[in-house]
């Protein structure tokens, strides 16, 4: 295995394309590790991308912020204006493993790891994020809920990786909010995760988004689910129309971590209550 | 020994220099190459923090670190803990507290209760409890090393007011 | 020299303090050697093949390829492991655990091993191993494997205690019945009749330090063993027999240990690294992988349980029977006996029957896990008690001490209680503050009691005097959780000295004579009798000593707090002899002065303990959340307080995750899905709540000090406190362990749905 370390995405892009055998890219590695201790993974080459420097960086910009592909977890939450414009996907990134894999993981990596129970993930795809994808000779941009296509599966091309995620602006009395439910308190894979993002227009629900994880072979976006809670003030009705919107929208499996029944019950009980957190966030009084 | 890449690092203040196959977990090297073996091993895959250690002053894995990302970076282990012979007050209260009893687990609650107490000197218990969360501890029930951090806690804010 | 075993109450100066661990700065400095922190000289890694199958014939395994590649020294099957365990069963069983023979058994079943220059090596080698399988049809689930049409594991296998003995092999591999009395009679004596069925799955001790050992055999038959164990002595004799080693050429030495909970009282690893360092004339270190412990170590049995029990309206349990089968994984075991020993100890109940059936499946080999088989039969028993208490309308302790057992009282396995504690660690409960703490919405509590054994057994220590006065105890037992403390108190607190003059230290195999393994809570109990009487011999020598210093008879010596004193108006003028002056002339005096013990330790005192767990129910995941919990438990004799907490604390801590999370989880292919502390979900710092803990003390007569085993009984409790305390918060009735969110969010439906 030979490990190298780029400068730049670009010069990233081209280890990637020149490779011919298996290449793999390191950011947090808290996945990667995993899967070389497993013996799941042979690499031929690692490329870490914490050595691009713009890859480390959480920038903040008038369109909203840029969040560098090697960002840990950990950065984020000592992100004062991230965390008070984003306060959703900040505590999403912060469920993910204990305070040693915040250490390392990346929101990068957890998108492009595409496993469908990713934390980040729905929240990120609620807030509107988008990914900044390298390649050999171009550059594009996706929106999160159009990278992962599949469990373990992405739409980034052999010679791409994401250098940065992009989260906008948010608009005046927006809030979100992730919840996501594990037997433990801490430690486990999401057996359900629900983000949802409210922006209100006096008192009501003028655009929302709701997203699912865990449910589907990648998470979700669950327009129907959204459609519920527009237009209302978040009563009992609305909340009950988003759960059953939301299981409604739940494909899953029967799985170690839980059964088909089980979620799909529980993204509905979690989405009233993520709801809830949101629209509170947002400055909303039910 | 194939493909191995030339590591030269600082671990515990000291300039380390090591040489590991690239697939090499950092924890593999410090133990098998740098002969630090207070970082255990309890699972390989992040999930019981018995190898902890702090990566530049962050708190990491060593088993989800590759040994050839430690490259010009600063490693510290739980040999680095005590100074010139004294303990470090976490080290004083897990003895005093009885906070281990097999003592697997305890580097790594060591080393991420450090990390804790730097960022949060005062830290309430429900804050000591999911700080200390991706350490496994099999045999306390965690209640005495939840009680022993609290401890050192207070003697180390004491000792700064000094 | 005989000693007194007897319980004599005294006053203690050292024993019964909260002293420094001698072992605490080696542990928190990183210091401390455990398993896999040994290495030796040219040293090779070694590494094990397993079966991906449940169960299958092995027709062929070709290691011509892997042997070719550059830096492997050895490839071993079952061939390089003769059967040299001529004619003994039980022994036969472990060595076809270690390495499959012909067939595999359970998902991770050893099939081959290597030993090569370095891991990459050793792991690419495994990869060139061509195993050629013929699949067979798997049963992994206790009562399928007991129907007729179950694939059998082994055909010459017939149920023992079954009259008249079947004449077709089938996996039960015994029936084991107990009890006394007229249960017939009983049950039309009772107001009310409550019969439940219950089953808990799989667990493993979760020991966070994984099996690792370090091997070296030389060509004339020596051989040295570094292993994490609970007991070495008896790794040794094992290893011995398995290999065709001489038992005294074999020396091991145990390693600090990271964990055992019963797990590390059994081989895997040990005699397949004997044979590779054997074939490779090379020592070979063998540390098994975290998915290997969970495929192929020792978890517990997974148990289907029925209770019927008939009860007065005074509360009287006028019968009582169970019917228990338990798993023991791909080889026969004794665990639904144990069940049977333990469902009923802590009552006294005229009528009772317990009826087991040990029953081998497609798992791994059932090992110990603290109190074994006492959890599942309680967690059964401890839920019906309520469920009756709920039916009289009565107060669930006052039921249990309604029927409580006392001193008397015959044990349903036959024995007669002596002095117990079960009555007053209910009576403490019911006096505790945490009894009327207020509980909140969603909230309940329950309240359940435990019971287990302990034992003694073979045990040897030695004591040694230094010139200086200070003293080397040598002792056996492994140190599993601060024991080497408690010996030293006790060694101190016999000869009249200071804690901090005493060194305790434990043995290896070729410096002390046999010890059982560390096991059934019989650490601190036997070799704290051994190290009494080692200490008393000491005090003979010491004695004698003085007498010669002083020139006066022996019987004019007697020994107080430390030093000797001449007794009797003739020797007034004598001033008393310290220990550290008599010991500064032994030299002089008749040499070296040293106590030893070797004893049978018997008379183990039964352990009982109480606990109240508080918890909330989420009643929309069906999220349980332990919010306060105490335990109460009998040690007889604290000898080090803060390491008994330790104990009542870990195996509370243990069975709540048994309670709530923990089991394995094996798929439709007969394959363990979660073979990592990722999905086996161990209880993590977050989930706990401070555990309160009152230690009581009645004192085991068959002991000086009075002490009880304290390891082993705090884990039996839980399961059913916490399936009483969710009763009470839900009004439903768990009978599935654990009662993780999705089974209690069911049975909430189906409690709504009426």
């Amino acid at each position: 295995m030979r490990y190298e370390k780029p400068a730049t995405a670009k010069e990233a892009a081209g280890l990637l394309a020149k490779e011919k055998g298996a290449a793999f890219l390191l950011g947090g590695g808290t996945d990667l590790l995993v899967k070389l201790k497993m013996g799941m993974v042979e690499p031929d080459l690692v490329v870490d991308v914490k050595h691009i420097a713009k890859a480390n960086e959480i920038q903040t910009t008038a369109k909203g912020f840029s969040i560098g592909a090697a960002v840990p977890s950990a950065r984020l939450t000592e992100h004062k204006a991230l965390q008070k414009a984003w306060p959703g996907v900040v505590e999403a990134a912060n469920l993910i493993g204990s305070d040693q894999i915040q250490g390392r993981c990346t929101l990068a990596g957890n998108l492009c790891n595409a496993s469908p129970a990713a934390d980040s993930v729905p929240a990120m795809i609620a807030a509107g994020a988008k990914a900044v994808i390298v390649g050999a000779k171009k550059r594009r941009t996706v929106p999160v809920e159009k990278v992962a296509t599949g469990p373990g599966q992405t739409c980034l091309g052999s010679d791409e990786l994401i250098e940065s995620i992009t989260l906008p602006k948010p608009g005046p009395r927006t809030g979100d909010a992730y919840l996501r439910f594990i037997p433990r308190t801490e430690m486990d894979i999401a057996v359900v995760g629900v983000a949802v993002c409210v922006t209100l227009e006096r008192g009501r629900v003028k655009t929302a988004r709701v997203a699912l994880g865990a449910v589907a072979p990648t998470a979700i976006l669950v327009p129907a689910a959204a459609r519920a809670l527009v237009g209302t003030s978040l009563d009992d009705e609305a909340l009950e129309k988003l759960a059953r919107a939301c299981s409604a929208a739940c494909n899953p499996i029967d799985d170690k971590r839980g059964t088909v029944e089980y979620r799909t019950r529980l993204a509905g009980v979690l989405a009233k209550r993520a709801a809830k957190i949101a629209f509170a966030r947002a400055g909303g009084k039910s | 020994m194939s493909n191995a890449t030339l590591v030269s690092t600082v671990v515990n203040g000291d300039a380390v220099q090591f040489a590991c196959p690239s697939d090499e977990s950092l924890m593999t090297a410090l133990r098998d190459r740098v002969g630090l073996t207070g970082v255990k091993e309890g699972c390989g895959t992040g999930d019981c923090g018995a190898c902890s250690v702090t990566l530049d002053g962050q708190l990491v894995c060593s088993c989800l670190v590759l040994g050839v990302e430690a490259e010009g970076r600063n490693v510290e282990t739980v040999e680095g803990l005590a100074q010139d012979g004294q303990l470090h007050p976490l080290q004083e209260q897990f003895i005093e507290h009885a906070a281990l009893q097999c003592g697997i687990c305890t580097p790594g609650f060591l080393v991420a209760a450090k990390a804790l107490l730097e960022r949060n000197p005062n830290p309430n218990e429900t804050e000591i409890r999911y700080a200390l969360a991706g350490n496994l501890c099999r045999c306390t029930g965690y209640d005495k090393i939840v009680r022993a951090v609290q401890a050192a806690a207070k003697d180390m804010r004491k000792a700064k007011r000094r | 020299m005989t000693h007194d075993k007897s319980y004599v109450e005294k006053d203690y100066k050292v024993v019964g303090s909260r002293v420094k661990r001698p072992d605490g700065i080696d542990k928190v400095t990183g210091k401390a050697r455990y398993g896999a922190d040994a290495s030796a000289p040219g040293g090779l890694v070694g590494r094990v093949l397993r079966s991906p199958h449940p169960h299958a014939q092995i027709l062929k395994i070709n290691t011509a390829k892997a042997e070719k590649l550059a830096g492997v020294k050895a490839v071993i099957t079952s061939a390089d492991l003769p059967d040299l365990t001529n004619g003994d069963q039980g022994m036969a069983h472990i060595l076809e655990n270690c390495m499959a023979r012909g067939r595999a058994l359970y998902d991770g079943h050893a099939v081959a091993a290597v030993a090569a220059v370095d891991e990459q090596t050793a792991a690419k080698a495994l990869k060139l191993i061509d195993v050629k399988y013929k699949k067979l049809p798997h049963v992994t689930d206790v009562d399928e494997a007991m129907q007729p049409e179950a694939p059998v594991l082994h055909d010459n296998m017939f149920t023992r205690g079954v009259e008249p003995a079947p004449t077709k092999p089938s996996n039960i591999s015994a029936r084991t019945q107990m009890g006394y009395g007229d249960v017939d009679a009983g049950f039309a004596e009772a107001d009310v009749i409550v019969e439940r069925s219950y089953k808990t799955e799989q667990t493993h001790q979760g020991y966070i330090e994984p099996h690792a050992c370090l091997a070296s055999v030389n060509p004339d038959g020596t051989a040295e063993l570094w292993v994490t164990t609970q007991g070495h002595f008896t790794f040794r004799n094992v290893c011995s027999t398995l290999l065709g080693l001489d038992i005294a050429k074999l020396k091991v030495t145990s390693s600090e240990i990271g964990g055992g909970f019963g797990g590390k009282t059994h081989v895997w690893a040990e005699p397949v690294a004997l044979a590779l360092s054997r074939k490779a004339n090379r020592p070979v270190k063998l540390v098994m992988s975290r998915d290997e412990v969970f495929r192929a170590s020792g978890p517990t049995s997974s148990t289907s349980i029925d209770i019927k029990m008939g009860a007065k309206k005074d509360g009287t349990i006028t019968a009582a029977v169970a019917e228990m089968r338990y798993q023991g994984g791909a080889f026969p075991g004794t665990w639904a006996m144990l069940g049977c020993m333990t469902a009923f100890a802590c009552y006294s109940i005229k009528n009772n029957r317990s009826v087991g059936w040990d029953v081998v499946v497609n798992r791994p080999k059932v090992a110990a896990y603290r109190a074994p088989s006492a959890p599942m039969a309680a967690f059964a028993v401890e839920s019906t008690i309520d469920v009756i208490a709920k039916e009289i309308g009565k107060s669930p302790i006052d039921v249990r001490l309604k029927n409580v057992a006392r001193e008397g009282t015959q044990a349903p396995y036959g024995p007669t209680y002596g002095p117990i504690g079960i009555e007053n660690t209910l009576e403490a409960v019911k006096a505790h503050p945490h009894m009327r703490a207020k509980l909140k919405k969603n909230q309940g509590r329950g309240v359940a009691c435990g019971f287990w054994f302990n034992i003694g057994g073979q045990t040897c220590v030695d004591l040694n005097i230094g010139i200086d006065g200070t003293v080397n105890l040598n002792v056996g037992t492994v140190d599993v959780g601060g024991a080497r403390s408690s010996m030293a108190m006790i060694a101190a607190e016999e000869l009249g000295i200071s804690y901090d003059d005493v060194k305790a230290t434990i043995g290896d195999t070729a410096s002390l004579g046999h010890n059982d393994t560390t096991e059934g809570s019989r650490g601190t109990f036997s070799s704290g009798m051994a190290t009494i009487f080692a200490a008393r011999d000491a005090i003979g020598v010491l004695k004698q000593r003085a007498a010669t210093m002083w020139g006066i008879p022996l019987e004019d010596v007697e020994w107080q707090d430390g030093q000797a004193i001449a007794m009797g108006d003739m020797h007034s003028n004598l001033p008393a002899l310290t220990l550290k002056e008599i010991a500064a002339k032994s030299g002089r005096t008749g040499g070296p002065i040293a106590g030893h013990n070797e004893v049978v330790a018997d008379g183990a005192g039964m352990g009982f303990a109480s606990h109240i767990c508080d918890v909330e129910v989420d009643p929309e995941t069906g999220r349980s959340q332990i919010v306060r919990y105490t335990v109460v438990q009998d040690a007889g004799k604290a000898i080090h307080p803060d390491y008994v907490e330790g104990q009542f604390q870990g195996a509370a801590a243990q069975g709540i995750g048994w309670a709530l999370n923990e089991e394995y989880i094996y798929g439709d292919d007969g394959r363990l899905q979660n073979p990592g502390f990722l999905d086996y979900r161990i209880p993590v710092c977050s989930d706990m709540p401070f555990i309160d803990t009152k230690i009581l003390e009645v004192p085991n007569p068959n002991h000086p000090y009075g002490i009880r085993g304290v390891g082993e009984t705090s884990i039996v409790p839980p399961l059913g406190a916490v399936g009483n305390a969710i009763a009470d918060a839900t009004g439903v009735r768990m009978t599935h362990a654990p009662m993780s969110p999705p089974r209690v969010l069911s049975a909430l439906d189906a409690r709504d749905a009426g």
